[in-house]
Parts: structure tokens; C-alpha cells; sequence
């Protein structure tokens, strides 16, 4: 039963041959016993309501990342300031899953306030990668990734805003889609750069990926920024990629700027999947985007800047901790939100806060808003020419515990080939595409604004190519 | 770069109070990671639109009519000094006494 993926544990269960509580039962089991701190809390018994069969998701549990409002269960996007926040609503993403008949399982890990490539930050300790328990599973989004790579949940939700989705998928061997912007509500998710940020799926295969996407899409009335799909999200079936034009942006796959040259063993297996893409009809030239090196610069300046205004909320005055300075509420506030906060969310408030100040906000974050412009504009021009544009997701394999932890910068340079796609608002998806001297390797590809079947149908098509194994982190 | 002077600044902006030791550590970080993103400041974006919302949409209206919220006391089970139906604080001014 915990072999199939969540869309053949709901074909099964609509078919009367599984029972959808025992199959919650047994993942709860699962993810109560967990080793890998990938959870923040876990359901202490059955979902009130018994699953629904008929549902289209027929029971089969989500987890969901910790940063979603969950009503009546603690959602503290991984933060001491929030410790024991149980909101009063349920984010619009969350609420649209359990409709569709997927009960909640458990609230997963994360770095704090989703600040981070490694769930080294979060205040309830880090994640370890199923793969291997010295290493880091990548992040924000590690809890949910890591959960799924372990099989202690059947699929995840989380969020991405500079690729806190694939990296963690990449770094676990498993799917991890982030949607084109606005296709989500992020009503009743914890902001943390609010022109940035998308939920998806982290899942074992692009057809689950597929199915939860499906229920998570649409126009929320609480968003604003949320808009209709345009047509629905369909179930991948393509068998080969015949026609299909694969970008590769040079800039991206060159080695990047300071350091962030792509590891060796993840290259090889980044050409030997184009080869294979190459094996089933597409065609693979190279293409240029050339300010994604800039992204990564624009990028550490817009989210921080955003996040500077997000948290300013987090003054212990509505909710989560407060402490009590001296008497007046101006030290209330200082002595809350330095005792909350962790070093990497106060590190990018006063990154955010800096580039936002008098005198210097044309400089830094006017510039980087003009480089977004320029970005975008590069990858519509690429789309003009190719389908999809294509990288590797991370340079690097899952990292050990504490490798990149004194070293900001460097921890930073996770990003460099995934920030480009959310600062122009495209889907992206990184697919396990093997091992790299055991670890998985992510492959990443990104098409124009709402073009998710597509890039599904492609991702399927080379997922059954690859045939990647990934029961080795199940066990 | 960043002295410490512009950090202390900087985290006053912020309302956030750090050691000399965070102050120092900041003050080297934070200047590594500028000195790295300044790097787009070299390029030629003159006449470039900038960017703030990546997908076409215009205003949102909606008509103004008043609808139920969440109930007071739904609301205030989540605040740290609930105080007679509202959030209590300490006072603003610095010599007040705990609350006005």
C-alpha cells in the first residue's frame, strides 16, 4: 500500500480495493514514527469526516507545509514567533485539497518563514535527507520533501519562491512543480515575498503532481493577485517528445558567476537526460537569457525587501510570541521580534530593510525591479524559439549538515538556476533524473506562463524514459 | 561596507535589537552579500519599465458591502494580552505606566 503513489492509491480506493482509513492510518503511523524531523505536527487520530471514496482525491492524505494556515492546528512556518499559532482559518489552497477529499495528515518542516535551501533554519531543528541522514534536504519546502522521498506521506504541498519547491524535490528524488504566479490563492499563506511566492505539489511522480495541481488552481475571491486557469489541468500522457524544441540557456549551465559551477556528476547526468530527451523527438540547442546570471542579485534583493514589509506584522501585539521589554511598546516590539526571530529571517530583514531605506532604494531595489523586467523579457524571447527551457535544478547534490551555514552567499548560490523562473512568474518542474554518486540529481524545465499541461505532458514523458527508482529512500 | 553605525541604523528601522556580536557579524555579511548583488548596478537599464507584478492584471473591484468577519473572541484567542475585547499593549510612551 505504500508503494503506490497517491493517484493509484485513489484509483484503488474508488475501486473498493483499499480502504482510505486504513491508508491514513498506516501513513500517520508512518509519520508519527518519523526520524527525519520532517514534521512540525502530525494528526493524533482520524479525520473527523471519513473520507470521501468518491472524492477525486478519495482519501489519500496530504501533508502540508507548515507556513499554510490550518485552522485549529499549529502553523508556525517553521518560527519561534508563531510557536503554538493556531490560526482561525485555513488557507484557500489547503481548504480546496481537503474538498477534494484529501484529509490532513501532517504539518512538515521548513526553514524559517521559508528563508533558506536547507531546513537548516527552521526553529524546530533541521530535516534529514531519507537519502542519506548526514545531508540536508534542501529548502524551504524540506519537511514535505522529505516526507514524500521517505514515503511518510503520499504527497506534499508546499511553497516556492526563489525554488523552495524543486531544489528540495531535486535534492530528495522526487517531483516538485512551481506553478505559473497567480495560479495558487496564497490567501492563508504566511507571506514571505508576496510577488514571489506559489504554492505546488512535491510529489513521487509528475501524474500526482498533475492530479494536486489540479485541485489547487483557481481564482480565489481572497486574492486578488489570483486568476482563473486558463482550461483545466489534464492528466500527462505523452509517450514521446517528437516535436518538442529544449532550450539551453548558456548562462545558466556555464557555471554562473562566483562559484556556482554545476558539480561534475551533476552535469554528466544533465547531458545524458538531454541525450535522452534527445532519444525521444526533442530537439536540444543551446539559448540565451542573458541577464539570468543578474537573477540571482535581483532576486536577494526584491524578496528580502518584501519579506522587511511581510513581518513587520510579527510585533507581539495579534498573535504568536510576545516578550516584554522594559514598559513601552516600542521595546515590546524589539525585544519580540529579536527573541522570534531566527539569525537568517533577521539577516533579510535588515538586507530588505537596507535596500528599501532612504537614499538607497533606487539604487538597489528600483534596479531590481528593472532587471526583473529584463529577465522576463529574456525568457519570452527564448519562448519564441523553444518550448521549454531546461537546466539543471540545483548545481550540487544534497549538501552535508552544516556545509554552507556560516557562509550566506554560498548557501545563496543554491538558488541560481531556479530564482530566474519565479522572478518572471513562469512553471517550472524538477523531475528526479538519477544519482549522482547515490544522491539524486533534479532536472529542471520551465515554459511560458500557464503552460502546465504542456510542461507535465513533457515531464511524464521523460520521467518514464529516466525510470528513476526512488524506493531505496523509502525504506 | 556596511559600518557599524549603518547596521545599528538599519536594525533601529527594523525594530530589531542585536548584540555586538550579531552587530559585528551582520556588518560583515551583509556587506559580502551587497557586494555581490551590486553587481547589476553595472547594467545598462536606462528607459527599462520596472517590474512589480509579473502578471497581467488590472485593479480589482468588488462592490462595498459589509459582510461578517471572524468573531471578536475568535480572534483575540490568538492574542498574547487580550484586554476587555481589544489587543492589550504596553504603553507607547516610554515613562507610561503598563497600560493607558
Amino acid at each position: 500500500m505504500l508503494e503506490l503513489t497517491g493517484a493509484q492509491a485513489a484509483a484503488r480506493v474508488r475501486a473498493r480495493e483499499l480502504d482510505p482509513r486504513e491508508l491514513f492510518d498506516a501513513y500517520r503511523d508512518r509519520a508519527a514514527a518519523d526520524e527525519l524531523n520532517a514534521f512540525t505536527w502530525v494528526a493524533d487520530g482520524p479525520p473527523e469526516l471519513a473520507p470521501d471514496a468518491q472524492a477525486p482525491l478519495a482519501g489519500v492524505p496530504v501533508a502540508v507545509k507548515d507556513l499554510f494556515c490550518t485552522e485549529g492546528v499549529p502553523s508556525q512556518a517553521g518560527s519561534r514567533i508563531l510557536e503554538g499559532y493556531r490560526p482561525p482559518y485555513t488557507a484557500t489552497v489547503v481548504a480546496k485539497l481537503l474538498e477534494a477529499g484529501a484529509p490532513l495528515l501532517a504539518k512538515t518542516n521548513q526553514d524559517e518563514f521559508a528563508m533558506g535551501s536547507s531546513t537548516e533554519n527552521s526553529a524546530f531543528g533541521p530535516v534529514l535527507n531519507p537519502w542519506d541522514r548526514a545531508r540536508v534536504p534542501g529548502g524551504s519546502s524540506g519537511g514535505s520533501a522529505a516526507a514524500v522521498a521517505a514515503g511518510l506521506a503520499p504527497w506534499a504541498i508546499g511553497t516556492d519562491t526563489g525554488g523552495s519547491i524543486r531544489q528540495p524535490a531535486a535534492l530528495c528524488g522526487i517531483v516538485g512543480l512551481k506553478p505559473t504566479y497567480g495560479a495558487c490563492s496564497r490567501y492563508g499563506m504566511i507571506a514571505f515575498a508576496s510577488s514571489l511566492d506559489q504554492a505546488g505539489p512535491l510529489t513521487r511522480d509528475v501524474t500526482d503532481a498533475a492530479l494536486l495541481l489540479r485541485h489547487m488552481v483557481g481564482h480565489d475571491r481572497h486574492d486578488s493577485t489570483s486568476v482563473r486557469f486558463p482550461g483545466p489541468i489534464e492528466l500527462p500522457s505523452a509517450e514521446d517528445l517528437r516535436g518538442v524544441r529544449l532550450g539551453v540557456p548558456e548562462e545558466l549551465i556555464g557555471g554562473g558567476q562566483d562559484g556556482a559551477g554545476i558539480e561534475p556528476g551533476v552535469r554528466a547526468n544533465f547531458e545524458a537526460t538531454l541525450r535522452l530527451a534527445e532519444a525521444l523527438g526533442a530537439s536540444v540547442e543551446l539559448c540565451r537569457l542573458p541577464h539570468a546570471p543578474h537573477a540571482l542579485s535581483a532576486y536577494y534583493l526584491i524578496a528580502p525587501a518584501e519579506a522587511s514589509a511581510n513581518l513587520a506584522r510579527f510585533d507581539g501585539v495579534r498573535y504568536g510570541l510576545r516578550v516584554d521589554g522594559s514598559r513601552d511598546l516600542e521595546s515590546m516590539y524589539m525585544a519580540t521580534r529579536s527573541a522570534g526571530f531566527g539569525t537568517e529571517v533577521k539577516r533579510r530583514i535588515m538586507l530588505g530593510t537596507y535596500a528599501l531605506s532612504s537614499g538607497y532604494y533606487d539604487a538597489y531595489y528600483g534596479t531590481a525591479q528593472k532587471v526583473r523586467t529584463k529577465i522576463a523579457d529574456d525568457f519570452r524571447a527564448v519562448f519564441e524559439q523553444f518550448d521549454f527551457v531546461v537546466t539543471p535544478t540545483s548545481p550540487w547534490t544534497a549538501f552535508e549538515l552544516g556545509a554552507k551555514t556560516d557562509d550566506p552567499l554560498a548557501m545563496y548560490l543554491n538558488d541560481f538556476c531556479t530564482v530566474p523562473m519565479p522572478l518572471a512568474g513562469i512553471p517550472a518542474i524538477s523531475i528526479p533524473s538519477g544519482l549522482s554518486a547515490g544522491l539524486p540529481v533534479g532536472f529542471q524545465l520551465a515554459g511560458p506562463a500557464f503552460s502546465e499541461t504542456r510542461l507535465l505532458d513533457a515531464a511524464y514523458a521523460l520521467e518514464r524514459t529516466i525510470g528513476f527508482d526512488g524506493s531505496a529512500a523509502r525504506r | 561596507m556596511l559600518d557599524r553605525a549603518a547596521v545599528l541604523h538599519v536594525a533601529r528601522l527594523a525594530r530589531l535589537q542585536l548584540s555586538d556580536a550579531e552587530v559585528q557579524r551582520m556588518a560583515a555579511e551583509l556587506s559580502k552579500v551587497l557586494d555581490h548583488v551590486e553587481k547589476i548596478r553595472e547594467l545598462d537599464l536606462d528607459g527599462v519599465r520596472p517590474t512589480s507584478h509579473v502578471v497581467d492584471v488590472v485593479n480589482v473591484l468588488r462592490p462595498d458591502e459589509p459582510e461578517p468577519s471572524l468573531p471578536r473572541d475568535v480572534i483575540l484567542r490568538s492574542a498574547p494580552d487580550p484586554v476587555d475585547g481589544g489587543f492589550g499593549v504596553p504603553s507607547p510612551g516610554a515613562a507610561g505606566s503598563d497600560r493607558e
